[in-house]
């Protein structure tokens, strides 16, 4: 069965982004397809490669992105919501005249429509967050 | 139909208002600080109880264990892991989040 995420809140503010990724690990250990998983609102800053918490807690981050690489996961990150945030990928830091990009490796920025396109091609559609 | 509740009971009415929307025989799965919910001996447990009536409800192992809840949860609520989860998504018709 095809599955797409959504994911609403930051990588430490309460849960929603270790639900959303034990969701994800247990569905492909079943032999689900993730479609894609959609960072919008807060959610977005579970895109930053800048994060760094301490080395016994769990990192969000670099988890989202040693899953996409190891099952080509596609994580995509709102744009708008992006820009407001500070998350940048080389493109969107030139083309808004920033000196740094900070996207995390397996996250890529694009719109809302990815949102929509997930929910029409999936099977099951779910929200994580606030 | 599933529906998730992913708020404690006593912080937001997302379990009110998805006991209002769902229709009968839906199954409601309590995740995160939601499995509050699903503890017996409180303001809530009556609602729920009665709740229960109309609907089959499901909690979370792993938030119930990570608050220390896991020995007091109501009577006839099914503890489920993440592979439940995932089961429950996929034999529903559909997943409404509520949020």
């Amino acid at each position: 069965m095809k599955f797409s995420i959504a994911v609403h809140e930051g990588p430490y503010t309460h849960e929603a982004s270790d639900t959303a990724y034990q969701f994800v690990t247990a569905a492909l250990e079943k032999g689900h397809e993730i479609f894609r998983v959609f960072f919008y609102h807060d959610g977005v800053n579970n895109g930053t490669r800048l994060s760094t918490p301490p080395q016994d807690d769990r990192n969000v981050i670099k988890r989202w992105s040693e899953l996409a690489e190891k099952h080509g996961l596609d994580l995509v990150v709102c744009v708008a919501a992006a820009q407001r945030r500070g998350i940048a990928d080389a493109d969107e830091a030139k083309r808004n005249g920033k000196d740094a990009d900070n996207i995390a490796p397996g996250f890529r920025i694009s719109g809302l429509g990815q949102l929509i396109e997930a929910c029409i091609q999936s099977d099951r559609h779910l929200t994580f967050g606030d | 139909m599933l529906h998730t509740i992913n708020k404690s009971p006593y912080t937001k009415n997302s379990l009110d208002t998805c006991l209002r929307m769902a229709k009968e025989g839906s199954a409601i799965l309590l995740i995160e600080d939601g499995v509050y919910a699903a503890l017996t001996g409180s303001e809530i447990t009556s609602t729920v109880e009665t709740a229960m009536k109309k609907h089959t409800f499901y909690a979370l192992s792993a938030d119930l264990e990570a608050r220390g809840i896991q020995d007091r949860v109501i009577d006839g609520i099914k503890v489920v892991d993440y592979a439940g989860f995932v089961d429950l998504a996929a034999e529903n018709s559909g997943v409404q989040s509520w949020l």
